[in-house]
Parts: structure tokens; sequence; C-alpha cells
């Protein structure tokens, strides 16, 4: 690495500085555009007592769900956690902690988290359990509640292809949380499908400047599919 | 006869109106997808990042980087679009989406809807149903009247957590369309053989009987 050179060559490298009792900020929505050989090492450094935002919690087997195999998870901040056994059982045994989050207030959270805004107002969750606790305040005739900016000690994400410099391009629907995410940690570390050289991707279709990207390496990637839906020709 | 879930999805399509985005939420809403009039154009919005969504791809067309907020694969239209999710729910809290429908266990005639949590049961989480309810001027709520026991779901305050307060103008359910307004069910239309008493034995909330309640037309 030197100068803007982002780009790491192992996954140990990719994480190195990941402690017990951190919190991380987790791309993804389902298996969808997840930091899946990230998560992967994290379970093999076995970095316990973490906070994990993330949409989801990936399901059996299967993204953070992982990492529930050996307890290393404390706490999740999501917007939904249905589909993931491991994480069920914790849960009700009072191993795991869960902050359910509204999904555009959860976006927003790591979104304002990367831009240097501590806290918003939104309608969302006002009058719910989400709002009990959080100060109101009353614009134009309507409720709002103030929800608080996530940020990470690290944030993990998946991109599709990138430059060495980390400037990203997303994929689809694989886009989702992660360029919201990767700018919400102080070491964001993402993952990509290629990695070109300076100058061959268009400036004008980069979707996340590298400026928020600290580390990036090249993966490869199972791309587990949750729901697999067809329709006959 | 209670509606079908294909007539309660026909139902729901009605209000669709051409140059419409639209969110529909897992289930019954997003079965109406597949009754939107062929002289309409309707752009489907998935909070996942996408607007344009369309039908479930072939096999070979199959992309894990292509689902939708049920994380089932699917396909773009032309003139789709992709962005994050914080742009997404942007778009949703701004009041951007033209018609939003979803369903819910219990609507009160204040408004207010639980649709997410059952105390004492598992908790799975609110996703993405209460930026959704509390961003969108035009909703729907679409839910069984009551449930198998007979117990109403209509009611004069939600005994559930709430996903949004005094948000729900409108109700779609297997027997009956109602509006809300001013703290009452309105009773609009009622499913083809249902009787105006069977729907008020099976509304706890106020309830006001228009001189005519005109049966659903398919």
């Amino acid at each position: 690495m030197s100068g803007f050179d982002k780009v790491v060559t192992s996954y140990e490298e990719a994480l190195e500085g990941l402690e017990d009792n951190m919190t991380i900020i987790s791309g993804g929505f389902g298996l969808c555009g997840i930091p899946e050989n990230l998560i992967k090492e994290i379970k093999r450094k076995g970095t316990k007592g973490l906070t994990i935002a993330s949409n989801n919690a990936g399901t059996d087997g299967h993204g953070l769900g992982l990492l529930l195999e050996d307890k290393q998870i404390k706490k999740m901040i999501s917007s939904y956690v249905g589909e993931n056994a491991l994480f069920e059982n914790q849960l009700m045994s009072g191993e795991l902690e869960v902050e359910l989050t509204p999904q555009g207030t959860l976006a927003e959270k790591m979104r304002a988290g990367g831009a240097g805004i501590p806290a918003f107002y939104t309608a969302t969750g006002y009058g719910t359990p989400v709002g009990e606790g959080k100060e109101v305040r009353e614009f134009n005739g309507r409720h709002y509640i103030l929800e608080e900016a996530l940020s990470g000690d690290f944030s993990i994400g998946k991109a599709w292809k990138a430059d060495r410099h980390g400037n990203l391009m997303f994929r689809k629907t694989a886009r989702n949380f992660n360029p919201s995410a990767i700018t919400a940690g102080k070491i964001a570390v993402v993952e990509v499908e290629e990695i070109v050289e300076v100058g061959e991707l268009d400036p004008d279709e980069i979707h996340l400047p590298g400026i928020y990207v600290n580390r990036l390496i090249k993966g490869t990637f199972e791309k587990t599919i949750e729901q697999r839906t067809v329709r006959s020709a | 006869m209670a509606l079908t879930r294909d007539q309660l999805a026909k139902r729901v399509a009605q209000e669709f109106e051409d140059g419409y985005y639209v969110n529909l939420g897992i289930g019954i809403p997003t079965l109406a997808a597949n009754f939107i009039p062929d002289d309409m154009e309707v752009m489907l919005q998935s909070e996942n990042g996408l607007l344009g969504m369309g039908p479930f791809p072939l096999d070979e067309e199959v992309d894990a980087d292509l689902i939708n907020a049920g994380k089932q694969t699917v396909t773009m239209v032309k003139g789709a679009s992709l962005f994050s999710s914080a742009e997404s729910f942007a778009m949703i809290r701004g009041g951007h989406v033209d018609l939003t429908v979803l369903g819910a266990f219990e609507v009160d005639c204040q408004g207010n809807i639980a649709s997410y949590m059952i105390p004492g049961k598992l908790i799975k989480g609110m996703g993405g149903a209460m930026d959704l309810v509390a961003g969108a001027d035009n909703i729907i709520v679409t839910m069984t009247h009551a449930s198998k026991s007979g117990a109403s779901k209509l009611l004069s305050e939600c005994t559930l957590p709430l996903t949004g307060k005094g948000c729900i103008k409108r109700v779609l359910t297997d027997l009956a369309l109602l509006d809300i307004e001013g703290g009452k069910f309105i009773l609009r239309e009622r499913a083809p053989g249902v009787s105006v008493e069977e729907i008020a034995n099976l509304t706890s909330g106020e309830l006001v009987i228009p001189d005519n309640v005109p049966e659903m037309v398919f």
C-alpha cells in the first residue's frame, strides 16, 4: 500500500486491528451484497463481544449467521432478524441482544454517521416502541423523533468493481446498505469482485468515491441465494 | 363469501393509477402486481434499492445480485433504476411513492396500525414497515377482517405495539373496503355476498354504514 493505493492482499491484513468488543457496521440485505469473506475472516479470527449494525443477521451457516456459531456477537442492530434459527435461540436465552431499528432509519443512521451528522429527526417510529424514550419535536404540525447516527470502529462492505484507489461501483440490488455502511466505519474495509487500474473507471460512473475506503481486497464469492424464485417460459 | 387472495389482490390493483410508483408489501400486496391492467404503467418500488421491479426471472436469468424485499430473485423492467437503501428510504420517507400496500395484524379507527410484533412471541423485526407507514400518504392495509376464532381486527384501539400512529386511511379486508375518517371506520364496499350486518358484527371499532354499500366488482 502506498499513496492512494488501498489494495491489501490478505484477509488477515484487511481486518488487522479488529479487536474484541468493537462495533462493526456492515453492508448487505439478506445475503445479497454481503461481505461474505470478511465475515469468514472475523470467524477465523475468533473476535468476540462484537456489536454489529446490519439490516439482517444472515441465515444459519451463511453471512453473519456464521458468527453466531461461536457466539462472537454480543449485540445486533437490525431491522429484520427472522431468518435464522441460531439467532432466535441466542436471543431467547439472553446471550444475544438485539436493537430493532426501522430499515430506513438504520440506513439513515449509517449515512449520518459517515456524513458527520450526529442525529436527525424522523417521523418513522413516532408513537411506537421504537420512539420510546426518544426526544420528540413537532415540525409543521407533525411529530418526529430524534434518532442518533451510527458509527463503528470498522465498517465492512462488498462492491462489484473498484480501482486501486477504492473508487467503487456496485451491481444491481447488491448495492443496498453498502455505500452508507462503508462510510460509517473509522476503518472501512471493502471486498470486491474485480480491481482495475486507476483511470479505468469512468469518474461519472463511480457510486462511492475512494475517500471513504481504507482497505480494499479482491475476493471470490459464493453469492448464496435465499429465495430462488423463477417463472416458467 | 370472503374474498380469496386473488380477489383481494385484484381489488388492490383497482387502486392503481397510470403513472403510479407503488410499494407492495410481502404476501397479498405483492400479488396485486399480477393484476396491473395492460393499458396502465405502474412502477414497483422494492425497498432494497430498485424502482421498476419486474416478474420472477426465467431459470437462466436468475441473478444473486437482483432480489426484492422478500429476498426473492426478480427481474427489472425497462426504465428501472438502482440505488442504495438510504436513497430508497429517502424516496419513501420523502413521500415520493404514490401508493403503499401492506399487511397488518390490527388497525384501529384512529388510523393506528400494528403489524410487526406480538408480545411473548418471537419478534422478528419491522423491516421497512415503520418507514413506509410514516412516509406514505396513500396507504392501503390488506388483512383478514377477523381472526379464525372470530375476533375483530378492526378495533377502537390497537392492542398490539404500533407500527405507526394515525397514518392509515384505507383498509381492505376479506370482507370489506373501509376508510378511516374522524375516528371512525366508514364502510365503502362489501365483498360479494357478504352482508352489512356480518361486517358490522366483526368490526369492533366504531363503524359508519352509509345508506348504500355496494358490492365489490371485479
